[in-house]
């Protein structure tokens, strides 16, 4: 994934929001979204109380995190999985790279993994001369395109079916235009297959990780899933260590939660378990399974206890779709792995306050995201705390990066708005200051970005306090 | 769910600080609504803001003081304290105690945010208000606050009240659920997005066909206003208290 050398936030927005056909795609693909979401859940009880188990087996997993990875790899083992640990995204890609050498492998086919978005894996690959191919059909057209996803579910959204065929035309060989799915999908079927039957390696995610039983489970649709997990004669699975669920009873209700809120689903085409390696006298399935747990960050995440709730996240991507920032803007704009809501309360953690603390600013605390969210993560709470992180004194913050935002002027802006609240003599001042000058304000600072679309608020010549004494209502 | 006190005889009154700065007419339309159910209002006079703009922008400290300055000025006596917006309501209510969660305060805090009510939940649960419409025929539409909607929950009492008036003719908002793009600082520090939203906003509402809209937040009220006289669009915005008084006088 490229990452812009000087990346502005604000810049990025404003060109997104300048596009009327990303608009329109964004504005048609999440509405249908959120409508499929809806007709899944269309209990507000059920709904409710399945969101309420969604979020405490998550939390009690988070809770016991320490003692469930570990039985995780122990179960693992058992079951002939190699497990790895990598602390940092390097590692992690250094460990893939190892596998892949040992193996002699030149080509990997991959399943869709947002950690190995996280890992930049594609371009670590690349550049040691290995092929990635993503096999998941949005990744594969915005690979074609070379883009980075813009969504953690539907990595295309903001392509619409003529823009995917003539990407198609472009990009792949002895291909004429067309804006026929059923065309275009047969096409990308008959190279994919092509890959599965030559990799030397599959790559793919994990949804969850069950700890009693050492399984591994993949929700997908496409049955690209399956094919890079089965076919090629090695498979590695990569996860970030919040996956780890107890029980494997804990699955089939967070199953649920994330097939609803990511595509409006009651259950996907392909659900597989992963238990290891082909055992003696089966014809099928990969020789070696490996595991790959990634930290990058999460046990920082998870010793501070409002910081963790970030981690019960199963990206299922539903915040995206009914935020309204991200349907306006896309998820280039946020210039990272993660956008929308849960990008702002996740990349600033991930890749520090200096370089992503901006993210925090693009929410108008709306509250649609915390509605909807299958486990309840405050994120509306969170994205406070990353603002609140921006501007710490250095030394007393938890996230990477704090006090990226610390400025005299917004000090004394706050500090003289605390007094003026407080005190009630400045409180009286400030209300007369605002009535005689309130009209005449120069538009400079907030009030000019104000007035761009808006007029200069009117502010009243005589305040409530005034009007309520004139008009005899009690005082006290 | 909130329980809300039966024919209450005394009320404190949080006016918030948009109608004391900007819209004191919408303040003391609620003001008048609640005593005309024969409600003896309070005003506190060191009343001043919830501390909203503050806490949302990352300086808890500060929404810290100012909220301990509003839990003082009501401390009079364990009256109901109205408000006549779900955001301030829901900052009060709901933030509050998150606020001073590992605060020594906490407790006194907490029975302070208990006693927090949105203006119209209020007016609907504790007063039960029968209104007649004396003015002309109407097509209104109405705006849901994010807070009002998601923190309070007061939209439908909102509504209901509206319903009362029989020559108003209520039109639904399309996106109703989605935030206007005020959002306090967020309307300045995001000055882009938040125009793409209210732009948004504003043709909805046109798309209604209504000749005015209602809402139960000035915030919101001055931001979709705000741009609609930019463009010099001829649909009229206002807080519901100050409607609903103007309908019932004629």
């Amino acid at each position: 994934m490229d990452k812009p050398k000087t990346y502005n936030f604000a810049r990025e927005a404003a060109k997104a929001l300048a596009d009327t056909q990303l608009r329109d795609n964004l504005r048609f693909a999440t509405q249908s979204l959120r409508q499929k979401r809806l007709a899944v859940f269309d209990d507000p009880d059920e709904t409710e109380a399945l969101r309420e188990i969604g979020s405490r087996i998550k939390a009690r997993g988070l809770t016991h995190l320490p003692r469930l990875l570990e039985e995780l790899e122990d179960r693992c083992w058992e079951n002939g999985i190699v497990v790895h640990w990598a602390e940092t995204t390097e590692e992690a890609n250094r460990i893939v790279l190892s596998i892949m050498e040992a193996h002699g492998a030149k080509k990997a086919v991959k399943g869709k993994s947002m950690v190995s978005e996280e890992m930049h894996f594609n371009a670590f690959m690349e550049a040691r001369g290995k092929q990635a191919l993503e096999t998941d059909l949005g990744e594969f057209i915005i690979q074609l395109n070379n883009e980075p996803p813009s969504h953690i579910i539907v990595p295309a959204i903001h392509k619409n079916r003529k823009q995917i065929g003539k990407i198609f035309a472009d990009k792949i060989p002895d291909t004429t235009y067309t804006e026929d799915t059923d065309i275009l999908l047969a096409t990308a079927r008959r190279i994919l297959r092509e890959h599965y039957r030559t990799a030397d390696i599959g790559i793919s995610g994990v949804n969850f990780a069950v700890a009693e039983t050492g399984t591994l489970c993949l929700v997908e649709n496409e049955g690209n899933g399956r094919m890079c997990t089965t076919v090629p004669p090695v498979h590695v699975a990569l996860m970030g260590l919040e996956k780890v669920v107890a029980k494997l009873e804990d699955v089939p209700p967070l199953y649920r939660l994330l097939c609803g809120s990511a595509t409006g689903q009651r259950i996907t085409t392909y659900f597989n378990m992963i238990k290891g390696p082909r055992k003696k006298g089966e014809k099928d399935g990969p020789k070696e399974v490996h595991l790959v747990i990634l930290d990058n960050g999460r046990s920082r995440m998870l010793a501070d206890p409002q910081l963790r709730k970030v981690l019960r996240c199963i990206r299922c991507g539903t915040c995206l779709n009914h935020c309204p920032v991200y349907t306006r803007i896309g998820g280039h704009a946020y210039g990272s792995t993660y956008p929308g809501p849960i990008g702002e309360i996740l990349m600033p953690q991930l890749d520090g306050l200096d370089t992503k603390g901006e993210l925090a600013s693009a929410s108008s605390l709306c509250n649609a995201c915390s509605e909807v969210c299958p486990v309840k993560i405050p994120i509306p709470e969170l994205i406070r705390r990353m603002r609140n992180e921006s501007y710490l004194k250095k030394g007393t913050g938890v996230i990477p990066g704090h006090g990226a935002k610390r400025n005299a002027v917004e000090w004394i802006v706050w500090k003289g708005w605390r007094y003026s609240q407080t005190v009630p003599a400045l409180n009286w001042l400030m209300l007369k200051t605002l009535a005689i000058t309130g009209r005449v304000l120069p538009r400079v600072g907030p009030l000019k970005a104000w007035t761009r679309v808006r007029t200069k608020p009117v502010f009243a010549k005589e305040s409530l306090k005034q009007l309520t004494r004139q008009e005899g209502i009690r005082h006290e | 769910m909130t329980e809300f006190p039966q024919n209450p005889s005394t009320v404190y009154y949080f006016g918030t600080c948009l109608s004391d700065m900007i819209y004191p007419e919408a303040g003391l339309a609620g003001i008048r609504l609640l005593q005309r159910e024969g409600v003896d209002v309070i005003y506190p006079k060191g009343q001043s803001c919830c501390g909203q703009p503050a806490y949302n922008s990352g300086f808890p400290d500060e929404a810290r003081a100012v909220a301990l300055a509003q839990v003082k000025a009501f401390s009079g006596s364990n009256a109901p304290i109205v408000v006549p917006s779900g955001s301030c309501a829901g900052m009060m209510r709901i933030h509050y105690p998150l606020l001073f969660e590992h605060e020594p305060e906490y407790f006194k805090v907490k029975r302070f945010s208990e006693r927090i009510f949105e203006l119209t939940s209020f007016l609907r649960h504790s007063l039960n208000p029968t209104y007649t419409d004396k003015g002309p025929p109407i097509t209104l539409t109405w705006h849901s606050s994010c807070h009002a909607r998601r923190e309070m929950g007061c939209t439908e009492d909102s509504k209901a009240l509206l319903r009362q008036l029989s020559n108003v003719t209520l039109v639904e908002l399309e996106n109703e659920h989605e935030c206007c793009g005020f959002g306090g600082t967020f309307s300045v520090k995001r000055p882009e997005i938040s125009a793409a939203m209210v732009k948004d906003k504003v043709r909805d509402i046109q798309g209604t066909g209504a000749s005015a809209y209602i809402t139960g937040d000035c915030g919101c009220m001055m931001n979709i206003s705000g741009h609609m006289e930019s463009g010099k669009r001829p649909i009229s915005g206002h807080h519901i208290a100050e409607f609903i008084l103007e309908r019932i006088h004629g």
